[in-house]
C-alpha cells in the first residue's frame, strides 16, 4: 500500500539572482523526486551548500524570492487527496503550517521574541490557529503538551535568554508541535550543540513522532544523528538526490562513491587509522560540471560520467542509487 | 617535561542580572592544565561550561578574575595583552563570520604580514602566503582576488587556518573550529591538525562537542563541567574508560554512526545554566545518578585513578 504523505515529482527549485545586472543561476535542488512515507523519519545528509535546506524549504512550502521552483510539483496527501502546493492560496498556506505541517528553521532558535515570557509566545501562536480558544485554555494546552513531552512547566513564566540552548531548541520543537501536526520538517535543529543537549532534542523528536505517528523529515550534517533517529535517509550531492536506502543500508552498504566517502570519513572510538575525507571542493551551484557531479572528485568516473547524469538505479527494494558504476538506471523514477 | 603553556588555578567570574538581582557566576573556577609542544589538546563539555572563557582569556581578549597564563616558562604580566602574539594564534567556530563578505579574503593575510612585518617585498609576501596555503591544500591562486563567498565553509575554514600559521606560531586555539561543517570537512579539517603537529610540531588547542574527532587526533583531553574539569587525562583514558559519572554520561551521549547501537534509555537534562552553576558541592549532583550526600555539600577535590584526574567523591579511595 502507498503511504506517501509528501511527495516531489522532478522538482526543480533555483535561486535566479541578479549579480551586477547580470541574472546568476543556482540550481540548488535539481530534478529531485521524493517519496516521503507517514509514520517514517526520513533524514536528509550531504556537504555544506548542496541545496539541504533549499530541498526543506520547497517541502514546507516556504519558498521566497530569490528562490523559485521552475518546474515539477510538491504534493501533501491530506485526508486522502493529493493537493498540488502550487495550487494553494496563502491563506490556505498559512492554516496547513502548524496544523499539518511544521517547519523547524535551521537556525531557528530565535523564534522566541527576547522581551516576552515563553508563555506570550505561546499564547499568540495558540490565539492565531485556534478561534474560539480562550486564555486559560490556551494555557491549558500548552501545560498539557509540555507535560506529554516531559519538559518543566516553569519555562513558561521564562524568557528565552534564562533558558539554555538546548532548552531553547526543545520549547522550539514544542512549539512547533503543539498542533500535532501530521509532518514536521527540522533543518539542523541540533547543529552546534553539545552532545548531552543534542541527545535531549533526538530524544525529543523521537517521543513526539511516536506519540503522533506522524512524518519527520531531517537534515542534519551529523551521521550519528541520522544513524539513531532516521528510518530512511537520502544523500543529497549537489542539488540532486543520489542515493536513498534505509538507514542500515546506507551506514552498512553505501553504493554511490560520494556515500561511501561520507560513511568512510566517520571516525570511531577505540580505532585512530586514518580516515580520507573526499577529495577536492564541492562543485559550484552556478556552474556544475556535465554529466554526473561527483565526476571531477570521483575516483571510478568513467567517460560517460562526464557526458551524461545516470538515472536511479533500485539495486534493492527501497534502495535506489545513482550511478554508472552501479546501473545503467531509469531516468527520474521515485522509489 | 617541556611545557608550552601553562594555565594555573585560572578563576573568571561574570556578574549578571540587574541591580535588584545580582547573579555571580563563576565561569571558570579554579582551572589548571597544560598543553606540551607537538601536543593536540582538546578542551570537551556541555555548552556554557566555560570553553570559550578559557581560551579567551589565553589570547588575551579577557582578564582573568584570578590565575595565571604560562607560555613557554614566562607568566602573563597582570593585565597586560600579550599573549595573542605570533606564538599564539586562532581560528574560530564559525568561518562565515570570520571574513567580512565585503572584503577580499587576501587582504586579511596581507594585514597579517603587515602587523607582524612578515616580509618586505610584496612577493616576499605573496611567496609566504602561497607556503602557508599550501600546507591546507589550497594555493594563492586559489585565492587571489576573490571574496568570502565564493568559498566553501570548509574552504574558509582552512583559509582561517593557514592565515593563523603566518608567524608560524607554536599554538593554535581553535574554538569550535569543525561544528559547522560536514562529516567530511571536518575530517580535512582535523587531519590538516595532525599534520600540523607531526610534520611542523605546532600544538593545538582543540575545543569542540564532537568526541569522536578528538579521539581520532588528540593526545589528552579535560572535560569540563560548569566551569570545572572533572576529568582529564589521555583521550585513551577518559574516552575509552570513562571515570566520572559526567563524562559517562558524555561518553554514552555521543551518537555512534551504527545503526545496532541506538540509545536506549532516556536522560534528564539541567533546565537552566544558572542553576547548576550556583549549587554548592558538586555542580553535577542534580542529575548525578551516583550521587551521595557529601556531594550536596563540598566540592569533590582531583583525584588520582589509573593515571586520570577525576573530580569526584566516588575516587576518594582511590587516591
Ligand atoms: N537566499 C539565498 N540567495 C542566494 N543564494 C542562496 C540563498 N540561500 C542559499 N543560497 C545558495 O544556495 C546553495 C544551497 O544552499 P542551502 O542553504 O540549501 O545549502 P545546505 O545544503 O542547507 O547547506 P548547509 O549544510 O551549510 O546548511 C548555496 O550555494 C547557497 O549559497
Ligand atoms: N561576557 C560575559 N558576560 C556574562 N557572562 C558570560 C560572558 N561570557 C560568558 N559568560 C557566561 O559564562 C559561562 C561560560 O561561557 P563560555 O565560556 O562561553 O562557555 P562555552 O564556550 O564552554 O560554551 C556561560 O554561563 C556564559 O553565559
Ligand atoms: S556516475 Fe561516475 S562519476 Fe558519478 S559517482 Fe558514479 S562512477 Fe563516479
Ligand atoms: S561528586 Fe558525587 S554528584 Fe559529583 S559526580 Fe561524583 S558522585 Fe556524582
Ligand atoms: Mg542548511
Ligand atoms: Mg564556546
Amino acid at each position: 500500500m502507498d503511504n506517501t504523505i509528501l511527495r516531489t515529482e522532478a522538482l526543480h527549485a533555483y535561486y535566479v539572482l541578479d549579480v551586477y545586472g547580470k541574472q546568476k543561476i543556482l540550481k540548488a535542488v535539481n530534478e529531485v523526486d521524493l517519496a516521503i512515507q507517514e509514520d517514517e523519519i526520513y533524514g536528509i545528509a550531504g556537504e555544506s551548500g548542496c541545496g539541504k535546506t533549499t530541498l526543506l524549504k520547497a517541502l514546507a512550502a516556504a519558498v521566497e524570492p530569490p528562490l523559485r521552483v521552475m518546474s515539477g510539483r510538491v504534493t501533501y496527501r491530506i485526508a486522502g487527496e493529493e493537493v498540488d502546493v502550487a495550487t494553494l492560496t496563502p491563506e490556505e498556506k498559512r492554516k496547513l503550517r502548524l496544523e499539518y505541517i511544521a517547519y523547524v528553521p535551521q537556525g531557528s532558535m530565535s523564534v522566541f521574541n527576547p522581551v516576552a515570557r515563553i508563555k506570550d509566545t505561546y499564547r499568540d501562536f495558540i490565539e492565531s490557529h485556534i478561534s474560539a480558544g480562550s486564555k486559560t485554555e490556551a494555557f491549558d494546552l500548552a501545560r498539557e503538551h509540555l507535560t506529554e513531552l516531559g519538559l518543566p512547566i516553569k519555562i513558561l513564566d521564562a524568557y528565552p535568554h534564562q533558558l539554555s540552548g538546548g532548552m531553547r531548541q526543545r520549547v522550539t520543537i514544542a512549539l512547533a508541535t503543539l498542533l500535532k501536526p501530521r509532518i514536521i520538517i527540522g533543518d539542523e535543529p541540533t547543529t552546534a550543540l553539545d552532545v548531552v543537549v543534542q541527545r535531549g532534542v533526538v530524544q525529543l523528536l523521537k517521543d513526539v513522532q511516536r506519540k503522533l505517528q506522524n512524518t519527520i523529515v531531517l537534515v542534519t550534517h551529523d551521521m550519528g544523528v541520522h544513524a539513531n533517529i532516521a528510518d530512511r535517509i537520502g544523500i543529497m550531492y549537489a542539488g540532486k538526490i543520489v542515493e536513498e536506502a534505509p538507514t542500515d543500508k546506507i551506514f552498512g552498504a553505501p553504493a554511490h562513491p560520494y556515500t561511501q566517502y561520507l560513511i568512510n570519513s566517520l571516525p570511531k572510538f577505540g580505532d585512530k587509522t586514518p580516515r580520507e575525507s573526499v577529495p577536492g571542493s564541492p562543485p559550484s551551484l552556478a556552474n556544475l560540471p556535465s554529466g554526473c557531479p561527483f565526476h571531477p572528485r570521483c575516483p571510478h568516473a568513467k567517460d560517460i560520467c562526464k557526458q551524461e547524469m545516470p538515472g536511479f538505479t533500485q539495486v534493492e527494494p527501497k534502495h535506489r542509487v545513482a550511478c554508472w558504476l552501479v546501473g545503467e538506471g531509469e531516468h527520474g523514477k521515485a522509489a | 617535561m617541556e611545557k608550552l603553556l601553562e594555565v594555573e588555578n585560572l578563576t573568571k567570574t561574570f556578574t549578571l542580572g540587574s541591580v535588584l538581582s545580582r547573579v555571580k557566576i563563576t565561569a571558570v573556577d579554579n582551572v589548571s592544565f597544560y598543553i606540551k609542544p607537538a601536543e593536540i589538546f582538546a578542551l570537551a563539555g556541555e555548552s556554557g561550561c566555560g570553553k570559550t572563557t578559557t581560551a579567551r582569556i589565553i589570547m588575551g581578549f579577557e582578564h582573568a578574575t584570578s590565575g595565571a597564563i604560562i607560555h613557554s616558562g614566562k607568566k602573563e604580566a597582570k593585565n597586560e595583552k600579550v599573549w595573542f602574539t605570533e606564538g599564539i594564534q586562532a581560528i574560530f567556530q564559525d568561518p562565515f563570520s570570520t571574513f567580512n563578505p565585503l572584503r577580499q579574503v587576501e587582504r586579511y593575510f596581507f594585514e597579517t604580514i603587515e602587523n607582524y612585518k612578515l616580509a618586505k617585498t610584496k612577493q616576499e609576501a605573496i611567496a609566504r602566503i602561497d607556503a602557508k596555503l599550501r600546507l591546507v591544500g589550497l594555493s594563492y591562486e586559489d585565492l587571489a582576488g576573490k571574496y568570502p563567498s565564493e568559498f566553501s565553509g570548509g574552504q574558509l575554514q582552512r583559509i582561517s587556518i593557514a592565515r593563523a600559521l603566518l608567524t608560524d606560531p607554536q599554538l593554535i586555539i581553535a574554538d569550535e573550529p569543525v561544528s559547522m561543517v560536514d562529516a567530511s570537512l571536518r575530517m580535512s579539517i582535523v587531519n590538516l591538525f595532525k599534520k600540523l603537529r607531526d610534520e611542523l610540531g605546532v600544538s593545538v588547542l582543540y575545543i569542540t562537542h564532537d568526541l569522536a574527532t578528538a579521539y581520532y587526533v588528540c593526545d589528552r583531553i579535560a572535560i569540563m563541567f560548569r566551569g570545572d574539569i572533572v576529568e582529564m587525562g589521555t583521550v585513551e583514558q577518559v574516552l575509552m574508560a570513562p571515570k566520572h559519572p559526567y563524562t559517562q554520561l558524555l561518553r554514552a551521549s555521543i551518537p555512534e554512526a551504527d545503526t545496532t547501537r541506538r540509545w536506549k534509555e532516556e536522560i534528564r537534562l539541567a533546565d537552566t545554566e544558572q542553576d547548576e552553576y550556583l549549587r554548592q558541592g558538586c555542580r553535577f549532583a542534580g542529575r548525578c545518578p551516583r550521587v551521595m550526600d557529601i556531594c550536596r555539600t563540598t566540592p569533590p577535590p582531583d583525584f588520582e585513578v589509573e593515571g586520570a584526574q577525576v573530580a569526584c567523591h566516588l575516587y576518594a579511595d582511590a587516591g
